[in-house]
């Protein structure tokens, strides 16, 4: 469905993935079946659906936080293990996960302490991480001086900290309030945009999958898969007035009922949703 | 808070307990006044006090000897806790086998196991009770830090993952610094034990130097004053202990000075 | 990103396995302090050694450290040469004994922390004013007050001043009582909020609410300290007993058969197992409280 043109160079490409649990055991599950999924370079791509369709998963199989039950995973063109060592990528997820006897500094520098770099250069990097998430004062900071949004932007530097190409995010925004939400929506676009980052970011939010992506993916579950991809077709040039735009709405509402497609199905087959 | 909401807080704070103290003192010597209780038998405060302070040399050469008794049980204890829990962190036999011992250390009174030591030792040895102390210690920051040690943040597991970091490199950068608020909260609970070992200790024979049999001896006996004293020394030991241990705590784990939420 | 699903009770099976296994431990973690304990009288030093210049190594021959099977069989044979009681009897009697002393120390330690406890959430007054005193008696050595207390007593009757035994209690309700204080008033005071409100849309008072949902919802920090009061209200008898000399106790065994230790090694051991299994004895009595305070209640995680 999705690998028509995809190149091998391609930051992620992931074909005919399968992911079981507890396989053979009374207790299996299907999170995963015929994942097939070309991410290019730049883009933004969106996951959702509901609960249980994988979303999550996905991601962490990318991440080689998982491994596949069977298909194949391609990072850069490396296999998910290799990106994973070789550190292609970098990860935000829905807790900071900062280091609360770290500062803020010290808490960008991790991925580079442990890639062996030295101590003037961690620090610059992390200076310039702090200058790209405007928070340059708060380098000697603990992270629990920082408001929520604030130590999310840190954990997105950190995620950055190695310039990886590729980011994958699991629901960062999802513990603050919609204003800082929306905030941090614009942020992390400017930042992307900057550094020309590919993104694979998964959520829950229908507003928020369309604001950020090239593309939405819309997953539904039992057992997970891509049920629609959705082309949000509104330029790269996103503002606040975009979420006030006419198109904007329409995408919103082309996802939306997509999954409800997805919420209908699932009730026709006589499944309550949890 | 202005200062004057300051001052007042302050005060509202430290009124209470003190003034709790000095109504205490107060009928306790005018009690002994009014109802002419000898002093062999309780002694008024204000004796207490001259006793104390003419007699400080004597409680002061008391307390170290316990005090040394209960610093020493209380670092190795200490020491040895935290390391044989990390060491045997990848085993989960060794604490399977760790634990039953410290419950039933920590539900009998273990402090007998003195007599058993002074027996393997000379009569003028501190050892026994340094070995007590040690034991009573290590059973308690042991549970702690093998808790600590436990407690894995998923998240920050995760994030380790992803770096690909080695078990050593996530041991060294995450799991120890968040055991170390439990080693505290170990330690914290250790001190005052420690001085309660030490002193008690003391009661099953060895040399009677320490706190604890002057304390035992001289409130059996008829000077009162002096014994108190001597309580009142033990007190002070005590205090400083508690102070220090927070202190270290203070010092060594600052970012959980915001949240004492454990 | 997972919904917090009902954790499902395990199987019994499992959680029968998981029991022997523990018991298996218990047996375990002994039998290798019985294997030290011989190992080392093996390879140690008879008369005692050095290591770096300081005497630490302890003496390993009979007298000073008799051999476990020793220690065990001296249980069948009599107290005293040609005496008619087995020391198993005399053990277990004064055992007894001061097990009923640390019980009584026990309950009403309990119940006067408990009291203590509610009248501090009630009254911050009185919460300010004996917190402070709270803390510090958990950080200074009260045990060695016991002459005292007896010495009180003696002089305000006659009759008082034979009842040992009474002092040794009150000072194991002097440390049990303190855990629990602690304990109960922080149980009392981290009632959830939206609870408390839901009281207060009811209209019911201090006391209603205090019997209804604060003591119930602070039970799981009440049943630890009950834990920490038993072996509190052990310690403190046991203890009190020695160096008050109380008759029939156990700690007076203690210290009778230590100071024969030179002549009759293994005496000193059955007494002091006889106060290990006292301790123990109380520690599953406390246990079995605990079990019947929160069944029903959702199982801690691990």
């Amino acid at each position: 469905m999705e690998n028509s043109m995809s190149n091998p160079n391609d930051p992620v490409v992931i074909a005919g993935v399968r992911k079981i649990f507890n396989q053979g055991k009374p207790n299996q599950v299907d999170a995963l079946i015929d994942i097939d999924l070309t991410v290019r370079a730049g883009e933004f791509v969106s996951l959702i659906g509901p609960s249980g369709c994988g979303k999550s998963t996905l991601l962490r199989l990318i991440a080689d936080l998982l491994q596949p039950s069977a298909g194949t995973i391609t990072i850069n063109g490396k296999s998910a293990h290799q990106a994973r060592v070789d550190q292609d990528y970098g990860m935000a997820f829905q807790q900071s996960g900062l280091f609360e006897w770290r500062t803020v500094a010290r808490n960008i520098e991790l991925p580079l302490e442990l890639k062996g770099w030295d101590k003037a250069k961690r620090r610059a990097r992390a200076v310039e991480m702090l200058e790209l998430v405007k928070l340059p004062e708060f380098a000697d900071h603990y992270p629990w001086q920082l408001s929520g949004g604030m130590q999310q932007r840190v954990a997105i530097a950190r995620a950055l900290a190695a310039h990886p190409g590729l980011l994958l995010m699991d629901e960062p925004f999802g513990a603050l309030d919609e204003m800082t939400r929306e905030h941090m929506q614009a942020e992390l676009l400017r930042i992307c945009a900057a550094a020309g980052t590919t993104v694979v970011f998964v959520t829950h939010s229908i507003p928020e999958a369309v604001y950020l992506a090239d593309r939405v993916v819309v997953m539904s579950p039992r057992p997970g898969r891509i049920t629609t991809v959705v082309d949000v077709a509104l330029g790269r040039d996103r503002d606040e007035l975009t979420r006030e735009a006419s198109g904007f709405f329409g995408k919103v509402t082309e996802v939306r009922e997509a999954l409800r497609g997805i919420e209908l199905s699932l009730e026709a087959r006589g499944i309550e949703d949890r | 808070m202005t200062t004057v909401e300051r001052v007042r807080r302050a005060v509202a704070l430290v009124l209470p307990p003190l003034l709790l103290g000095v109504v205490f003192l107060v009928a306790w010597q005018s009690w002994i006044n009014i109802s002419h209780v000898q002093p062999y038998v309780v002694p008024r405060p204000s004796e207490i006090w001259t006793s104390f302070v003419n007699d400080f040399e004597l409680v002061r050469r008391a307390s170290v000897v316990t005090g040394m008794n209960a610093l020493v049980g209380l670092v190795l204890g200490s020491l040895f806790g935290f390391g044989i829990a990390v060491l045997t962190n990848r085993f989960e036999v060794a604490s399977e086998l760790v634990n039953p011992l410290a419950i039933t250390i920590a539900a009998v009174p273990a402090v007998v196991i003195v007599g058993v030591l002074n027996n393997m030792y000379s009569l003028d040895s501190q050892i026994p009770r340094r070995i007590m102390v040690t034991i009573s210690v290590f059973f308690v920051v042991f549970v702690q830090v093998v808790k600590g040690l436990r407690q894995n943040d998923a998240t920050q597991m995760e994030l380790m993952r992803s770096y690909a970091a080695t078990p050593r490199q996530t041991l060294r950068k995450v799991r120890l610094p968040n055991t170390m608020p439990f080693f505290f909260t170990g330690v914290r609970t250790a001190a005052p034990l420690a001085l309660i070992i030490a002193l008690v200790s003391e009661y099953f024979g060895g040399t009677q130097d320490g706190l604890g049999s002057k304390i035992s001896g001289t409130l059996s006996g008829s000077n009162k004053a002096l014994g108190f004293a001597y309580v009142l020394g033990g007190a002070l030991v005590g205090l400083i202990f508690f102070a220090g241990s927070n202190l270290l705590e203070y010092l060594v784990v600052p970012w959980r000075r915001r949240t004492r939420s454990r | 990103m997972t919904d917090p699903t009902p954790v499902a009770p395990a199987a019994p099976s499992t959680v029968r396995a998981r029991r022997i296994r523990r018991a298996a431990m218990f047996v375990l973690a002994f039998l290798i302090v019985a294997a030290l304990w011989e190992g080392y009288k093996a390879v140690g030093p008879e008369a005692g050694g050095r290591v770096v210049g300081v005497r630490v190594l302890a003496r390993t021959n009979d007298r000073a450290m008799p051999h476990i099977w020793d220690m065990f069989s001296r249980f069948g044979r009599s107290e005293v040469r040609g005496g008619s009681d087995s020391i198993l009897i005399v053990v277990v009697r004064a055992a007894w004994y001061s097990f009923r002393c640390a019980l009584l120390a026990f309950l009403a330690g309990s119940f006067l922390g408990i009291a203590i406890a509610v009248l501090m959430a009630r009254f911050r007054v009185i919460e300010r004013a004996v917190m402070p005193y709270l803390v510090i008696s958990q950080t200074v050595p009260i045990l060695v007050l016991a002459p005292l207390i007896m010495s009180l007593m003696a002089y305000n009757s006659r009759d008082l001043a034979s009842k040992t035994w009474l002092a040794a209690v009150l000072l194991g309700v002097f440390l049990a009582f303190f855990p629990v204080a602690v304990g109960t008033l922080r149980g009392l005071q981290s009632t959830a909020s939206a609870p408390l409100e839901l009281m207060d849309s009811f209209a019911a008072g201090w006391w209603k609410t205090l019997w209804k949902l604060r003591f119930p919802s602070a039970v799981p920090y009440i049943a630890p300290a009950l834990r920490l009061a038993g072996a509190a209200a052990v310690v403190g008898v046991t203890v009190s007993e020695i160096s008050l000399g109380v008759k029939f106790g156990i700690g007076r065994l203690i210290l009778s058969y230590g100071q024969e230790a030179t002549s009759d090694p293994p005496k000193l051991f059955t007494a002091v197992f006889g106060a290990a299994v006292l301790g123990l004895v109380m520690a599953a009595v406390v246990l079995g409280i605990d079990h019947l305070l929160m069944r029903n209640r959702q199982p801690e995680a691990a």
